[in-house]
């Protein structure tokens, strides 16, 4: 007779089963599944090859990087006076900083698991380490391996903040860019007049989609509003900025807005104007993406907090707005990566950001006529390239955090 | 409103007053910025001089615009006419490449084979991530002004010249009749979209098998060949020619047009791309295995089930990209080709009125975004499932 099932020994553990394809069959299965797929994998397969062959010759082998080497400081920080780049130092740790604090704060359990910060972080390390690699002096790489140790120690602190201080936390990241951005002006000769590159570009889109943001917010309410001199105010705006190209309306900013101020005032400076003309645009998109979002909340919601008691307010604030927002986060964060991508465009007002600089650079007496455009837009590219990538997996990130399309 | 009583509802707490109030309020908020606003800018123009008319559009514009037939003594309202001449051929010329390249891609990103698919997502994955102005300005600085003068350019298939002049493509010459041709060529067209209707009406009548585009191609193609015959060979083509210094006969696609063609075509065949792959993935895979299980194969399932039902999703994104080629086309600014945009920059560098010039930019493009968007809301219509 057997055994109890509780004495019995246990039975030894089967391996696990293998999972995926053999290399063989995933060569039958993708490469080779028939004569059309045979033909269309060495068709395919040569070209490719030449594509990458010659890709890779050209960025190692043929390019003259020296073009891009010597202007580093140009693509990065513009005009910015030389001797106050110290300042740009300070506020770029102090931004560092308490991104780290915060990514420490989220970061739950999990202590520094290289692989998980590798998959996370590698475009924003692909780029430091490019930029590493075009320093001619070794003050640049040191800042940067400073600024990497200075993020992976915030890190840690900010997984010893305690938990019910963790909701403040955000407002710290403001504060600290704010700081960051004061610590930059503060100088002599380091107005927003002076900026260029890179550092105008990111100012330009942070700028822009925290100002876009609530401005789309108010317009699509407003859209959907049951007053109808609001409602037509607001799908005159939108319909307005949407059917003109950014270039017109950033063209219509940088001259037109010192008619509209009274006469003998002075107009603000044309980075300020690009930055009215990239907010006023993008905030009729994010009006018309956010109205889709608060087409989808289920009228049962709105009907069941007046029943609560909720004023319209309350309702709209509490319950209407975080379901809507929270389902367009895709298309939201496509509409920023545009404006992202979008600030190239202030080059067609002659302010100097990171494309204008790349079209530049190749008109300096060193390097005129030899046709180093490739070298310089690709780095160009390239650096707008990691933003959008980071900005969209970043995005991916925050969906499936917040469930959206499965809640 | 219940009336309780004597007491009515004081008239703060009426629905209709608050209403009423705040949009009061509101308007005459709005009429007050209005009012401010424009009269700083009447007084702003007033102090510099400058007219606030139209009179600007029939003065001479004293610049011209290279490879067209407007000279420096007509009118700004002429200029402003042939930059949105220019804009409009790009446009076109660029949605139906861009269509056509975008919908390969956006398959091709499907594809069983492993190669294909990771070729098509690196394409996709890097022009979508990169700004269209560095794309256009890539092509035109990079590539197309890099190509061999004319002198020592190649020529591809006896038939098309690249060179860092312009690329020339062979087209057709008139050798007799050819607006007759051209007016039997459009009533091919015309035949075969009646050929496609009645065909249509013949299978729900009847049943037998519709076969529209044979139908409608064998229509197109008889008539064509037959207006041909009958007018005595009214057209021939024209192959590009190199003779010294210039090129002639075909079409000469100049260095900033073709530049900005092949930009725009690139960037927006890749959103079009991920538009296309979404769209069919989004067409539920039940669909495809009930295809399956019936015996279907694999082209007909895409031809017959998966894609008509993903061509429904597809098109309010895909009118969306088309508007946004529309207005990409204004980067052009940035290479030197003269449409709309870069005319009224440089019209207003000749002293006409920024603020009225600026109106008349944003009338016209206002009314192409309005036409394509009318256009794909018809089409739209038409797709939709009846309720």
């Amino acid at each position: 007779m057997t055994l109890p099932v509780a004495e019995q020994e246990p039975l030894p553990p089967t391996p696990p089963e293998v999972r995926g394809l053999t290399p063989g069959a995933w060569v039958r299965t993708n490469l080779v599944y028939s004569p059309a797929g045979v033909a269309m994998t060495v068709v395919f397969g040569a070209f490719a090859a030449w594509v990458l062959f010659k890709l890779v010759r050209f960025v190692f082998v043929s390019a003259h990087w020296e073009i891009v080497r010597r202007n580093l400081a140009l693509f990065m920080t513009g005009r910015f006076p030389r001797e106050q780049q110290w300042r740009l130092w300070i506020a770029f740790a102090l931004v560092v900083i308490v991104i780290a604090v915060r990514a420490g704060t989220r970061s739950g359990t999990r202590a520094l698991e290289p692989r998980a910060l590798a998959r996370r972080w590698w475009p924003v390390a692909l780029f430091a380490v490019v930029v590493a690699s075009l320093a001619r002096t070794l003050l640049p790489v040191l800042g940067i391996a400073g600024l990497a140790a200075l993020a992976l120690g915030a890190r840690a602190a900010g997984r010893l903040v305690p938990v019910r201080a963790r909701r403040w936390v955000p407002l710290l990241v403001a504060a600290g860019v704010v700081a960051g951005f004061e610590v930059i002006v503060s100088g002599s000769d380091t107005g927003l007049d002076r900026w260029g590159g890179l550092m105008l570009t990111l100012y330009l889109a942070v700028g822009g989609i925290a100002i876009s943001f609530p401005l789309g917010v108010l317009l699509a309410l407003g859209r959907r509003s049951t007053l109808p001199a609001v409602r037509a105010a607001s799908v005159a705006y939108i319909e307005l900025f949407r059917g003109v190209p950014l270039v017109t309306v950033l063209f219509m900013a940088s001259l037109l807005i010192g008619f509209f101020l009274p006469p003998r005032s002075e107009p603000p400076d044309i980075v300020t104007r690009a930055l009215i003309g990239l907010v006023m645009f993008t905030a009729a998109y994010i009006a018309e993406i956010v109205r889709g979002g608060l087409q989808a909340v289920p009228r049962g919601q709105v009907e069941a907090a007046h029943a609560l008691g909720l004023s319209n307010t309350r309702t709209i604030v509490f319950i209407v707005l975080p379901q809507a927002l929270r389902s367009v986060i895709p298309a939201t964060v496509g509409q920023f990566i545009s404006l992202f991508k979008d600030t190239s465009l202030v080059a067609t007002i002659s302010l100097f950001e990171l494309l204008n600089v790349a079209q530049t650079v190749t008109k300096q007496p060193d390097f005129l006529g030899q046709g180093l455009h490739a070298e310089t837009l690709l780095f160009a590219a390239f650096v707008y390239w990691v933003g959008a990538y980071w900005m969209s997996r970043a995005s991916q990130r925050l969906e499936s955090r917040l469930g959206v399309g499965n809640r | 409103m219940l009336e309780h009583g004597g007491s009515r509802t004081p008239l703060w707490r009426r629905p209709f007053v608050r209403r009423a109030l705040i949009q009061v309020l509101f308007l005459g908020a709005l009429f007050a910025v209005y009012w401010w606003l424009a009269g700083n800018l009447i007084s702003n123009l007033r102090r510099s001089q400058l007219t606030t008319d139209f009179r600007f559009l029939s003065q001479p514009a004293g610049f011209a615009i290279p490879n067209s037939d407007f000279s420096s003594t007509q009118s700004i309202g002429r200029a402003i006419l042939v930059g949105a001449r220019n804009t409009i051929s790009v446009s076109v010329v660029g949605i139906v490449l861009a269509t056509f390249v975008g919908v390969l891609v956006g398959i091709a990103r499907l594809s069983q084979n492993w190669l294909v698919r990771r070729a098509a997502g690196a394409y996709v994955e890097s022009l979508r991530n990169v700004p269209v102005l560095v794309v256009i300005i890539f092509f035109y600085s990079a590539v197309v002004l890099q190509l061999p003068p004319l002198a020592r350019a190649k020529q591809w298939l006896g038939a098309v010249i690249v060179s860092n002049g312009g690329i020339a493509v062979p087209s057709l010459r008139d050798a007799g009749a050819s607006t007759a041709f051209g007016w039997a060529v459009v009533g091919a067209v015309v035949a075969a979209i009646a050929v496609w209707i009645w065909r249509g009406r013949v299978f729900d009548r009847t049943g037998t098998p519709a076969v529209r585009p044979r139908w409608s191609v064998g229509a197109f193609v008889a008539i064509t060949a037959g207006a041909y015959v009958v007018l005595g060979f009214p057209v021939e083509p024209s192959l590009p020619e190199r003779q010294g210094p210039r090129i002639l006969g075909g079409i000469v696609l100049n260095t900033e047009y073709a530049a900005l063609l092949f930009g725009l075509v690139a960037y927006t065949a890749s959103h079009i791309a991920e538009i296309v792959r979404g769209s069919i993935q989004a067409v539920s895979v039940g669909q495809s295995e009930a295809a399956l299980a019936l015996g279907l194969s694999n082209a007909q399932r895409m031809r017959l089930v998966v894609l008509p039902q993903a061509f429904r999703v597809m098109i309010p994104p895909l009118a969306n990209q088309y508007l946004n080629l529309t207005k990409n086309s204004s980067l052009a600014i940035a290479i030197g080709f003269p449409e709309l945009t870069r005319i009224v920059r440089i019209a207003i560098g000749q002293s006409a009125p920024a603020p009225q010039a600026i109106l008349v930019m944003m009338a016209i493009y206002l009314s192409f975004s309005l036409a394509i968007a009318a256009a794909t809301n018809v089409v739209n219509r038409r797709l939709q499932v009846a309720r």
